[in-house]
């Protein structure tokens, strides 16, 4: 089956000429989730705007369920629906109103059981007559997401759907993505937190400086990604890692002061433990224990080199 | 044709004007009864008739065209300026919808609005005044021409300006002025010969002299020349606002 969103050499070039996006490809299979993973200013909201018509392309072209996005665009974002980063409402409107006018812009007539189940679905129901000024920072997100589900998308675009929102409030919206996907809805959503698209995504896109880097199955991706740190404070300093140890992957650092302990938080078991124990059964004196991870921007400069390899 | 987003941008804008009917109604009641009392009251005891005309009835035609073309305008850009402020554009530009639909939904909204007021005023000044219309039916073909051409003039207004002052400006600047000199409280026949050639280079001078005609049979231009004219302005928006959506100036990027 072809995919249903098909990117084929799509640029971007802003007035002032930066380039925001150098030649994307992508294709995107029909009931996926898709995670475009970035830092900021890496292309992630261009490469949305520019699919869903808020943005026009130098070059390239793109189809959303076979339709070209210029040329057929009708057909084409009649088939998107897109929750943007920023929270855009206007405030003196109902919940309600709001949504309602999403629908009728998409051609679709007045449907009340429509909205109301949509509503229902992101437990938004009881504010249906509520003025969206009076609603919280999260629930407003939530309006946005019913407002674009509000003409019953194929291709559902969440551009930071999490972005400056809770930790329950993050949870809830994992929950309503889910339960999308189960409805074969095909979600396409952007971040910069690697732990929103391990949860989430059945793939990665990896997107920095306008570029895909590379585009990978979520769990793959998580395996060469996964390492941690354990940076272990020695009281006193070695000279040499002891015989005793061989078996970890441990490095000295800081002139002997502290051991570095590689691990793999994927696995089941990390060797912590068993670290720490057989540290204590040598007699070596911990003064601080430290965890470090890679920054999503290590990651990338790691991946970039892996690839120029 | 996407009938269901117009009329889904048409009714929503509708919701805000009813939101705020009162004022929407009470503002254009007393500021033509103020005009009336400085017009009407303190110029009209000096120049008792213009035309054959009685001066307070006289000046009804200009008053309703300087309300409407000013309310067409400020109705238009803030309709398209406010979803640029808030950023909920977005839904416009993301919709399966083309220019004409998105134009059709707001200055349609923006003309009704201005039309109500224009009734309104009307309504006010035969309060005032003794008002009789020759052409009933030219007169609303001329209001409602002057709404809509004025609306799409509004409307790219709301798509060029980047702040609320720059919303003000060309009204300020420019279409007060070109009110005020277009004949909307004199007959430039009442002008010295110059300043009516002048004056011919001010496009409201043939919109105020139509609607003037349609009330009393009195033009001081030729009333096919102020159609000609209106269609024109018309026209020219139209091609002004198809090239900005194509284009997607201070819209899309």
């Amino acid at each position: 089956m072809a995919p249903i969103l098909q990117i084929k050499n799509l640029r971007k070039t802003y007035e002032g000429g930066f380039e925001a996006l150098k030649g994307v490809s992508l294709d995107i299979e029909e009931g996926e989730i898709i995670a475009l993973l970035g830092p900021n200013g890496a292309g992630k909201t261009t490469l949305i705007s520019t699919l869903c018509g808020i943005t026009i392309p130098t070059s390239g072209n793109a189809t959303v369920g076979g339709f070209d996005i210029q040329r057929d665009f009708r057909a084409a974002r009649n088939l998107i629906g897109l929750v943007p980063q920023e929270i855009a409402l206007e405030q003196f409107e109902t919940v309600g109103n709001a949504v309602r006018l999403t629908r009728g812009l998409f051609g679709k007539r007045r449907d009340d059981a429509h909205i109301d189940k949509v509503l229902g679905q992101l437990s938004l129901l009881d504010k249906k007559g509520v003025r969206t000024m009076a609603l919280s920072g999260g629930m407003k997100r939530r309006v946005l997401i019913a407002k674009a589900l509000s003409h019953d998308p194929r291709v559902l675009f969440l551009d930071e759907p999490t972005a400056g929102v809770d930790v329950s409030l993050r949870k809830e919206m994992w929950e309503v993505v889910a339960e999308l996907k189960r409805d074969g809805v095909t979600i396409i959503l952007t971040t910069h937190y690697l732990e929103e698209a391990e949860a989430i995504a059945d793939r990665i896109a990896v997107i920095n400086k306008g570029e895909i880097l590379l585009v990978e199955e979520t769990d793959k991706l998580m395996q060469r990604l996964g390492k941690k740190q354990l940076i272990v404070d020695l009281r006193d300093p070695l000279a040499e890692i002891p015989a005793a140890l061989a078996g970890f992957d441990l490095a000295l650092g800081a002139e002997g002061r502290c051991l570095i302990y590689t691990y793999d938080t994927q696995s089941e078991r990390t060797g912590i433990t068993r670290l720490l124990s057989e540290l204590a059964a040598t007699g070596i004196n911990l003064r601080d224990l430290s965890t470090r991870q890679d920054s999503l921007e290590e990651i990338f400069v790691g991946l970039v080199r892996e690839d120029a390899a | 044709m996407n009938v269901i987003a117009i009329w889904s941008i048409y009714r929503y804008e509708m919701a805000r004007f009813f939101r705020t009917i009162l004022q929407s109604f009470i503002s254009p009641v007393i500021s033509t009864s103020l005009y009336f009392v400085v017009f009407g009251t303190a110029i009209g005891s000096r120049i008792q008739e213009v035309e054959g005309v009685s001066y307070g009835a006289f000046i009804v035609p200009g008053l309703i065209m300087l309300s409407v073309m000013m309310q067409s305008i400020s109705n238009a850009s803030f309709a398209i300026y406010f979803p640029k402020f808030i950023g909920t554009i977005y839904e416009i530009l993301s919709a399966p919808v083309n220019f004409l639909e998105v134009v059709v939904g707001y200055v349609g909204a923006a003309a009704t609005k201005s039309l109500f007021i224009g009734l309104v005023i009307l309504g006010t000044a035969s309060l005032f005044v003794d008002l009789s219309i020759a052409h009933p039916l030219a007169m609303l073909a001329f209001l409602v021409l002057t709404c809509i051409s004025f609306a799409l003039m509004g409307f790219i207004i709301g798509i060029w300006a980047k702040n609320f002052e720059q919303l003000q400006l060309v009204p300020m600047l420019i279409v007060t002025p070109l009110v005020f000199l277009g004949g909307a409280f004199y007959s430039t026949s009442m002008l010295p010969p110059v300043w009516q050639t002048v004056t011919l280079f001010n496009p409201v001078v043939y919109l105020i002299s139509g609607f003037r005609w349609a009330f009393f049979e009195q033009a001081d231009v030729p009333v096919g020349l102020s159609l000609l004219a209106i269609a024109g302005f018309t026209a020219l928006c139209l091609g002004v606002i198809w090239w900005i959506f194509r284009s997607g100036w201070r819209l899309r990027d």
